[in-house]
């Protein structure tokens, strides 16, 4: 193992000890505030403060007590599947209208103003609006993802679609390129990797509405989770709930980031 | 009928500016073309060379008068007419190959599986670039990628060849080789080629004619140089040719004396 490498693991464990100090800081001030062992026995099960032996919230994140009570797995598996869909809606819809605008410059006169003005609206303004309309907790999710996350897949297409060099339109042109021809061979393989960049924020926003949504809508799904062991007082598991969050956010980000590698012509073959 | 073959008519190119009269920026050019010959057209910067190139092509439109390639008048880009841009314009995404092949799948979409093969491999062999074939052009140097792009234009059999400042950001070793590459291929197949350009070696050395443009806005062309040296032509033997001379110093009079330019 090199130097680098060392430092690499060495150094994060250092601000990791320097952040459980700061949380037992909070815990001895804050009146009830889990501390780092009580939230790790909540997590993985033993014996805990009051003396009572209980079994950790991720011990068996598989099980399912009954409709309203599964395991965290499940929780999470409810949420992914919430994201995928606003997210698989978002690109359907969010790709071909970035290739629109990106190459008419009507198109771009006449939506740019709606894109700037809804993208900065949050997800939690569109919420009660969309759970009026649909009186649906998993329709009001997906469409509350697909509202607030298709806006940077819109915007990126467009600019991978404007950063086609002129030359190679120029190239289609002498060779009397059909315009789907064009859009094939020339401005996918210059947008792609803008394309995919639209959907890695997009997939980042996706992930960040769905903890917020769900703790409005209810039902299943791990925002809603949190908010719930907020309710039964068992402030442990709002720990655990974070930084499992975390944890899928950075999974989801990584396994986006590989996929937009590969199909980034300017990365492919390189290490 | 005349046996022309390429001729431009009382081309004449306006730009408009908003607010004010237009920018003209050639004007009054006639110009006929024989089949199979090379010309340049030399010019300071800003004499519409380029211009009048991009209106030969196609991708830009002449505000006055006609340009007739083979008794048909030209509208538009087209195959028959294949351009070599000055920064070789290569897809980056495809292999040296596969930038030859889109071509002429594109062109020819009669040949089969074997003949395309072929075809393609022709011209990367043409311009000795077997070894690179399955390179992508930010693996190779300059000089490799510009001959990539005139492969990429021969391929795909134009009538014309048409080439912007080809060499002109490559340094000179490489340029005076890739001239020598361009000979070499001229010499067994006979295009019709206009160069852009503003080197006078590279215009005496290539071509059978000279077109000197005088200097913008209304540029147009100012004299016709025939260049009467036999090919192949050999450039360190052409230095002492007093033909060679002459030439030179027809376009360096007409460059620096007649038409000078000295904003630069």
């Amino acid at each position: 193992m090199n130097k680098e490498t060392l430092k690499k693991i060495f150094l994060p464990l250092v601000v990791l000890i320097v952040i459980i100090q700061v949380w037992i800081g909070i815990a001895t001030v804050v009146e009830d505030f889990p501390t780092p062992g009580s939230t790790y026995t909540q997590a993985f099960g033993g014996v805990n403060a009051d003396g009572d032996d209980i079994e950790g919230s991720l011990a068996d994140p598989f099980y399912i007590e009954n409709q309203d009570d599964k395991g965290v797995f499940w929780q999470i598996l409810a949420s992914l599947q919430r994201v995928f869909g606003g997210f698989a809606l978002a690109i359907l819809v969010g790709v071909p209208v970035g290739l629109f605008i990106g190459m008419s410059k009507n198109a771009q006169y006449a939506l740019d103003p709606f894109i700037q003005i809804f993208k900065p609206v949050s997800p939690l303004a569109w919420l009660p609006l969309l759970l009026f309309i649909f009186k649906d907790i998993n329709a009001t999710a997906i469409s509350t993802i697909f509202i607030t996350s298709i806006w940077p897949i819109i915007i990126n297409t467009a600019l991978g679609v404007r950063s086609v060099n002129e030359d190679y339109m120029n190239v289609a042109k002498v060779l009397r390129f059909t315009a789907f021809e064009k859009v094939v061979q020339i401005i996918l393989p210059v947008a792609v990797p803008f394309i995919f960049t639209g959907m890695r924020l997009s997939l980042g926003i996706a992930w960040l509405v769905i903890v917020a949504a769900e703790m409005l809508t209810g039902g299943i799904g791990i925002g809603f989770w949190i908010w719930d062991e907020y309710n039964n007082l068992n402030y442990e598991n709002i720990i655990i709930g974070i930084i499992l969050v975390g944890f899928v956010g950075f999974f989801l980000d990584l396994i986006m980031g590989r996929i937009a590698d590969y199909f980034d012509y300017t990365k492919k073959g390189k290490a | 009928m005349s046996k022309k073959f390429l001729s431009l008519e009382k081309i004449e190119k306006r730009f408009p500016i908003p607010g004010k009269e237009d920018y003209v920026a050639v004007v009054d050019v006639d110009l006929e073309i024989k089949k199979n010959e090379i010309i340049s057209i030399i010019g300071h910067s800003g004499c519409g060379k380029s211009t009048l190139l991009n209106m030969i092509s196609g991708l830009d439109a002449q505000s006055e008068g006609a340009i007739i390639l083979e008794d048909k008048e030209v509208k538009g880009p087209g195959p028959d007419r294949a351009v070599v841009f000055q920064n070789h314009s290569l897809l980056p995404w495809l292999t040296v190959y596969e930038n030859i092949e889109m071509a002429v799948k594109k062109v020819m979409p009669e040949l089969n599986g074997a003949e395309l093969r072929a075809r393609v491999e022709q011209y990367v062999s043409m311009v000795n670039l077997d070894h690179a074939k399955d390179k992508k052009p930010d693996e190779i140097s300059g000089g490799m990628k510009q001959r990539v792009g005139i492969a990429r234009a021969l391929s795909i059999a134009p009538k014309v060849l048409l080439m912007d400042e080809p060499f002109g950001a490559l340094d000179s070793l490489t340029r005076a080789n890739l001239q020598e590459h361009l000979m070499r291929i001229q010499q067994k197949a006979q295009n019709t080629v206009i160069i852009i350009t503003h080197d006078i070696d590279e215009a005496v050395l290539l071509s059978d004619r000279v077109i000197m443009m005088t200097n913008g806005p209304s540029a147009t062309i100012g004299e016709i140089l025939e260049v009467n040296l036999p090919r192949p032509r050999e450039r360190v033997a052409l230095q002492s040719d007093p033909e060679y001379i002459r030439c030179r110093e027809a376009i360096l009079s007409f460059l620096y004396e007649k038409f000078a330019k000295d904003d630069e």
